[in-house]
Parts: C-alpha cells; structure tokens; sequence
C-alpha cells in the first residue's frame, strides 16, 4: 500500500493557509441581492398580523415575504414545518418575514420595520411542560400531517411528534430477577452546532427556468430534490453547489435557507439573492442540537451481566420534527449501548416544545443516549463494586450476539470493544477509577465510557464516482460529497490511486460539488463518505483498468487476462517490458500510422448499502446500517473538593478503526470530536428564558472550547479489525471522538464529587449546586 | 471625533500597496476587505462580533478583528490579510501539523499567530495560549495549533 494508511496532507490544504478557500459567501458575485431574515421575538403565539409596509416602502426594498405568501409545509420526515412562520409563532427566533434588499444595511433597516401583531399562548418551555397534563399543544394539527418519508407515528392531541420502540424477550420478570438495579434520571440541554462558517444560501432563476443554488450544504442532493419537490420543478432544473463548508456537523444536512434563498429570489423576478445567517440568526433560528431527559434502569446479576433494560428517552426536538423520527430510531436501535441485554424494553419520544427546532448533531442521537446509557453503567459499576472498564468488557457484545433490534452481529460488522479496552488501560495508565487525593482538597481521578455507532441511513442511501483519464495519465475524480473539514475528498482520492497504482498527486478533485456534473451521493453525513464513496471509487477504479487493459490488449495483441497494471503502464505480465503507459490510452491509442481506436478512458463507479432495512413500528426489529464502530474513552481529571472546578488533564480514544485511510486525519478527526465533546459537557447549554427567549445566541452567551481549555494531553490509538465489505476494511470514524468523552467526564467527576452528576453541562456552580441539594 | 454622513474616501495600505477606497460609514472593515472593492475574502465572518476572531488581520503589526473596527477608522493604518502572508513559517507548520479542518477559522488563527510571532518572538506556550484565545476551533482539538506556532516560533 503506498496511498492507504498513508499521512497525505488535504488536497485542499495549501488554499486553506493562503486564505485562498472559497466557501459560499466567498464567491458573491456583482449584483447579488440581500436577504435576511425576520426573528420573532416571542416564543408562541398566534399571529394576526405581519406589517410590512413600512419595510417595503424604503428606498432600495426589493421584496418583503411572509407566512402569507408561501403556503407549503416542509419536513424530511413529517411536514409540519412552513418555512415562515404562519398562522402560529412557535420558537423564538422563528423567521416571520424575509425582506430582500440591494444590500445588507438597507435590509436590516428594513427589518427594523416589520411589526409583529400576535396574541401570546402559554409557552411549552422543557419536556416536563410539553407532557403535562393539559399543556398547551405546539401543533393543533399534530397528527394530521403528511409522511413524506414514513415512519413517524405523531400521537393526536399531544405534543408528541413520534414515538419509536423496541422490545426483546421479558424486561419486567428480568428486572424482578436481577440482583441489583440501578435507576439514572440524565438530563441534557439543547446544543448548538457552532460551525465556525454560518449557514448561508444563494439563489438564482434563470430566465431558461434554471435554478441555481449555490449552499453551505452538507447535503447539495437533498436541497435539490426538496426544492424540486415544494417548487413542482423538475430536478435537472436545479443546479445545487456546495463549495468547501466551514464546519458542519449535523447541522448544515438539513434544508433550511436554500428554501428561503429560492422564495427570496422567486419575488425578485429570478435575481441572485443572497441569505447569510448572522451569528445570531444561526443559533437561534436555524435548527440546533436535541436535549434529552431520560430514565435508565438497568438490572444486572451480582456478577455484573446485565440481565435487563428499561429505557424512556425524551427528546427536546423544539418546535419542528425536521430528522428527528430519524435520530429517535437510531437511539432505539442502539439503545443498550455496546452491551448484551436480552431483556429490553425501550421507548424513545420525540417531544415538540416552544425551542428553535432541532436537527441533526454530530452523531445523530447517540451522543446523549450513550450519555445515559454509560452514566447508568457507572452506577451500576459503584454499586457492584466493580471496576468499570472490567464491567463494559464482560457485557461487551459479540460476534454471534444480536443487536437490540435484532441484527445478526459478526466480527465483521461490529469490531473489538473488549480489544479496544484492553488497549485504552495501559494508553491511560488506568487506575481502576477510584479517586486518590494529590494536595489537600485535590483529587485525580479517571472516567471511562464506551460508545457504538451505526450509520441510521436510509436502506436507498446511494452514492457514485466518475473518473476520467487526462492526456498525461492522471486522473480526474468526481464524487458527490462534500468536503467539510473531514477530509472526504482527500480520502477519496488516496482510495482512488491506491487502486490505479499510481500516486495521490496524479488525482484531481475539485473542493466544490454541484449536483448538476458529480454523481448522486446521499448526504455527507454519518462518517460513511468513506465507505460509501470508497466503494464507489473502487468500482469506478475497476472500470478504468478493465478498459485500460481491454484497449492495451488490443495493442499488444494479448488477452485482457494476460496484463497487469502499475506505474503507469499496461504490461504483459510474463514480459513487462511489452507494455503501454496509461498516458498512451487516456485518449485512446493512436498508431503510428495515426489512425486510432478507443477513446477516452472513462471509469464510474457506484455503491447502494445492501440489506437495510426500516425498523419494524411495532417490534423495533429491523437493521439499522451496514455496521458499528466501537471504541472506549477516557479522561484524567484534577478536581478540587472545595471550589469543584476541575481540569482535564487526558483524553484519550481508543477505537476499532477497521483501517485507517489516513493516519493524521483520522487522529485529528478524534481529537478534534473529544474537544469538541468536552465543552459539550463540561460548559455548552441553550439557555431559554421563563417564557421562552432564546438567551444564548452569541459565543458570549454560547460559551464553546477555546485554547487553553482542552486536556494538557490527547491520546488516541486505534485497533484494527477490518470492516470485510469496506474498501480496505476501514470504518467510519468521524463523528465518533465526540460520543462517549462527555459521559467518561460526568463518571470521573461523579467519582470525584460523590454525586451522580446526571445532567449537563459540568460546570463548577452546577456540581456545586448538586452538593448542597445532597446536603 | 470625525463625524461621516455619507460615502467617504480614504488612503490605506493593504498587503504592502497603498491603494484609496470609498466606504460607507457603517461599513466595517470586515466588509471592506470583503467587498469587490478590495476582494480579498480570506478574513471570514464567524460572528461579526468581536467573539470568534475568524476576521483577524494585522493592524500596523497588531492583530485586530475587522469585523470591531469601521473602515473609516483605517485611513492611513498598515493592513495585512491573510493573503498577505507570503511563506510565512506559520503557514507551513500549520500544513505539517494538520492544524485545521474544514479552514475556516484557519485565516483568523495564520493571522493572530503571525502578529504574536512578530511582537514575541519565541514565546511559550502559556503565551501562545493567550494570545490565541480570542479565536475559536470548532473542528480541531487546538492541540494541532498550538504545535504549529511553537514549531514556527523555533523556525
Ligand atoms: S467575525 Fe470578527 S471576531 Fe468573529
Ligand atoms: S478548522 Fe474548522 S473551525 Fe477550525
């Protein structure tokens, strides 16, 4: 292997350092109008007028839109969702108008204009509220909604946007047979995605009925085929582009302003319209990351096995389901975490209250679920009096166990928890997790959580490659995912001449994507570019050396079967020195005498995942991706018993990579999710008013990682089971150093503290807080 | 104080050219740098408030957030864009170090590394530290950066 599990820098790399990148508001061209949007500033009512008079009386006002003007519903799953608010306000933040201006300052003066005219409704403020007996309803018509892509099992009359449940053998006799029990009540806060990049979208009509949208989408296939579907437009009509993307996280796979941008243009009679979210507007009006409340009961035998699980899991989706029927089976699918449990019982709701709507996160839905599955696990630990990497290893699933939804596990699809934590011990220089004391009122102690991960996609989820042959040799790769800092096209392209034999500096990948020249690819989402895209890119790599040899055999006067390929030549195999450089049939082949045969060598390539399938509503069976990833975490903390501040000093992951493509990437991939999951825990929270203002809408008030705040040390190390359908056996690993960190942080300071710190985030006053409650 | 009603013209220097730019007083430099006008855009709005840094440039050697400052402010001043930064040691240990991601905020990072290397030049970490507090990463563990400055700084 000369590309594979080599360290080769971004493609994209030396742009990057030059300010030479262009992201979506880079490439503004002249002329381009400006949209933005109108935030309501109440979190429910019911409107009875959006004046906008004013606002389109000023010079340089182009158009002002409202709820009136735009009648459809959207949704990925259940379309509940007007793309301005209409008839009912339902978060603070929601866009109540859109004005489009010649620019930005005459567009935000304009929007200083419009006036909501409302009548307030009682605001559904938390889970606990939206539950209540008589609680106010977000949707009147809940229920009555179109599937567009079911299931979703909305509940009528309530505030219960789905409900997805999975059941295994007898949870409650399990339960009464256990010998110990442990009950967890977490509670987790809403996040933001906080990408460094806002989310921004162009539009443009062409007067040939061409739609341009150019996006910081993580999804450039979807908005097309969304934008096809409300706008009644045909799909080759619409050319989405997604330019490099600053950071996306979940967070940008969702469709949201590309809607907006359409409409915006639409009433400007097709002109390019620009929306870019300010910070404020990106928090607070675009979706977020999910809050969880959930109960964790697990029953285990006085050997530690875990015999049972009961688990309800409430999902603060906010005012709109947007993925959330997705991510509320994938927790189902998943919800005993990396352990055998034949007796399970699991509830997951998906619950709409008075927030800004909710999508995706980094994950999709396992981050808090392993949260509460592993902070159970910790108290179940304690209780036993049992170490806890001890207790994750004897529960491990393994090749031959079934999944909670009953999908056979093999070696193949699942990977080595236990070899994961055989590793992590002497990585960490484990302690067995019992505090010892440094310096008076100081104590280090370590934490540990494991994590699983499938990808939750669509049984049709397909992607493509296509490959063409430049004159000298070198080729051209185009492939339909993004590129958003995870290094998908680099990997891509490593994929690409490892199979050619050739070097990775003889592919060319353009940065940006535009779903009118590449082919399909699903979402970039899900860690599975590599997987997906990988295999497209080894079909499509096939290809060109079945017509690279089938042209050389011509020449040569062989078989196709009698030639090998490397260092940029055809050869036969038995005499080498009979050979024709790729450069001699990129083109097709010319003779001496000039006459010539072939043409240009074009590969494609494509990959469906096969046997998925849509979890069953009533039983939950049903198999949710083509694999897992599992891995252990783990911090070293210092914590001080008297102030409870407390700092990180390791973070380490150990996971079962499969293999790993790209050495540097894939570890700062990790360590990246471990910063990132660490603030998640330890200070970042959506804070919303007593009647439901969204107070946290800037990095002031939205308190994210900054330098000096991560771990003094980062340990990451990876074991290597192959994944046998995945190109070089790799698996995804992109999402997953932010999924179990912040659970190893909460089971270090609960260990610490003596509290069952079951909520985040960690911060000093809240532990504090827990103490004197204990007290 | 000066007081500006309407579009005004001013001299500065960008990247070594002294070159004179019309702005609207409550454009801010951000927009400035951004705009046709100029076109550089490899300073980035992350929040047009002072809080990410992803718009940091060097004012007369000194990092500054263009999105905090009016264009009107930097008649006669000395800027540098990340575009301005040609070879610069902290460039190339941010490639060999694999200090960013998807790059975003990596102009803003060049840029307010680049401006402590000039005022400190060999500093320790706890100054790099506080230096490059004021930006925010959201995909790299910061790890990456901090090597990448302490290895330019030894450059
Ligand atoms: S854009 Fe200037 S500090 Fe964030
Ligand atoms: S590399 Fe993405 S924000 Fe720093």
């Amino acid at each position: 292997m000369t590309s594979v599990g080599v360290n080769v820098p971004r493609k994209e790399a030396p742009n990057k350092v030059t300010g030479r990148a262009r992201y979506t508001r880079d490439l503004c061209q002249p002329g381009t109008l400006y949209g933005l949007l109108v935030p309501a500033h109440v979190a429910h009512a019911r409107i009875r007028a959006v004046e906008t008079s004013a606002a389109k009386g000023l010079d340089g006002v182009k158009a002002v839109i409202t709820g009136d003007d735009v009648s459809f519903l959207t949704g990925d799953v259940i379309e509940d969702h007007p793309p301005l608010a209409r008839g009912k306000v339902r978060y603070w933040g929601e866009p109540i108008a859109l004005v489009v201006a010649r620019d930005a300052a005459t567009a935000q003066r304009a929007a200083n204009l419009v006036r909501l005219h409302c009548d307030p409704l009682p605001v559904v403020n938390s889970v606990a509220e939206a539950l209540s007996e008589h609680a106010p309803l977000v949707h009147d018509e809940v229920g009555s909604y179109t599937i567009a892509t079911p299931p979703a099992a909305p509940r009528r009359h309530s505030n219960i946007a789905d409900e997805a449940n999975v059941t295994k053998g007898d949870c409650d006799q399990a339960l009464r047979e256990s010998d110990v029990v442990v009950t967890v009540h977490v509670s987790l806060p809403q996040i933001d995605h906080a990408a460094m990049e806002p989310r921004v979208a162009t539009a443009e009509i062409l007067a040939d009925g061409r739609v341009l949208v150019v996006s910081s989408s993580q999804a450039p296939f979807e908005v097309q085929k969304l934008l096809a579907q409300y706008f009644h437009l045909h799909p080759g009509q619409i050319e989405v582009t997604a330019p490099l993307v600053g950071g996306a996280f979940g967070g940008k796979a969702t469709v949201q302003l590309e809607i907006l941008a359409y409409l915006a243009s639409r009433a400007v009679g097709g002109h390019v319209v620009t929306l870019a979210n300010s910070r404020e507007v990106d928090m607070a009006t675009s979706p977020v990351g999910m809050g969880l409340e959930a109960d964790v009961v697990l029953g285990a035998a006085s050997d530690g096995r875990l015999k049972a699980a009961r688990l309800t899991f409430y999902l603060d989706i906010g005012a709109y389901a947007d993925s959330a029927p997705r991510i509320a089976r994938a927790i189902a699918a998943q919800c005993t975490g990396p352990y055998r449990v034949d007796h399970l019982h699991a509830d997951v709701y998906a619950v709409y209250t008075n927030h800004t709507y909710t999508t995706a996160f980094r994950g999709f839905g396992h981050m808090p679920m392993t949260f509460a599955i592993e902070r159970a696990m910790d108290e179940l630990a304690r209780k036993l009096g049992q170490d806890p990497l001890d207790l994750r290893q004897l529960n491990a699933l393994a090749p031959g166990d079934l999944s909670p939804t009953k999908a056979r596990l093999t070696s193949s699809n699942l990977g080595n928890l236990p070899e994961t934590i055989q590793r992590l011990k002497p990585l960490i220089g484990w302690t067995g997790g019992a505090p010892y004391a440094v310096a008076p009122h100081r104590v280090r102690v370590q934490g540990v959580a494991a994590f699983w991960k499938t990808s939750s996609s669509p049984p049709n989820a397909t992607s493509g490659a296509i490959v063409t042959m430049n004159a000298d040799g070198s080729v051209n790769l185009s492939i339909g995912a993004v590129e958003f800092g995870a290094g998908t096209k680099t990997a891509a392209a490593q994929i690409l001449a490892e199979a050619l034999r050739i070097p990775v500096s003889r592919v060319f990948i353009r940065d940006e994507v535009s779903t009118a020249t590449a082919p399909e690819h699903w979402k970039t989402v899900a860690s599975l570019s590599t997987y997906m895209v990988g295999r497209a890119v080894l079909d499509a790599a096939q290809d060109v050396v079945r017509q690279l040899k089938s042209l050389a055999a011509v020449v040569l006067r062989c078989a196709p079967e009698d030639l090998d390929y490397g260092n940029e030549t055809v050869f036969v195999r038995d005499d080498p020195t009979i050979q024709l450089k790729y450069a001699d049939l990129a083109l097709g082949y010319q003779y001496p005498e000039g006459d010539s045969i072939g043409g240009q060598i074009i590969g494609r390539g494509r990959f469906m995942i096969r046997h998925l399938n849509l979890l069953d509503q009533e039983t939950g069976h049903g198999r949710p991706g083509p694999a897992w990833t599992v891995g252990v975490q783990a911090v070293e903390v210092e914590y001080d018993t008297e102030t409870h501040q407390y700092q990180i000093l390791k973070a380490a992951t150990v996971l079962d990579a499969g293999r790993v493509i790209n050495p540097a990437m894939a570890h700062g991939q990790v360590r990246g999710g471990m910063a990132m999951g660490l603030g998640i825990a330890s200070r970042e929270q959506i804070r919303y008013g007593p009647q439901g203002e969204f107070l946290s809408n800037q990095f002031r008030t939205y308190k994210v990682l900054r330098m000096g705040e991560q771990p003094d040390t980062y340990l990451v190390e990876f074991v290597t089971n192959p994944q046998v359908d995945a190109p070089f056996g790799a698996r995804p690993l992109g999402e997953h150093g932010v999924l179990a960190i912040g659970a190893a942080l909460a089971n270090a300071l609960s260990r610490a503290s003596g509290l069952a710190l079951n909520a985040l985030p960690l911060t000093p006053e809240f532990i504090w807080q827990q103490r004197r409650t204990m007290a | 104080m000066n007081i500006f009603r309407g579009p005004s013209t001013l001299v500065l220097t960008i990247n070594g050219e002294r070159r004179k730019v019309v702005v609207e007083p409550h454009e801010t430099l951000l927009d400035l740098l951004r705009s046709p006008q100029v076109g550089l855009t490899g300073a980035k709005p992350g929040c047009e408030n002072g809080d990410c840094g992803a718009c940091t440039i060097l004012l007369n050697q000194k990092p500054a957030k263009s999105c905090m400052m009016f264009a009107v402010d930097a008649e006669g001043q000395d800027l540098v864009t990340v575009e301005g930064l040609v070879d610069a040691p902290v460039q190339r240990a941010f490639l060999d170090h694999f200090a960013f991601q998807c790059g975003y905020c990596t102009s803003g990072f060049l840029m307010a590394a680049q401006a402590l290397l000039l005022t400190i030049p060999h500093p320790d970490p706890h100054q790099i530290t506080e230096w490059l507090r004021s930006n925010i990463c959201r995909c790299t563990s910061y790890e990456e950066i901090l090597q990448a400055v302490r290895e330019a700084s030894e450059r």
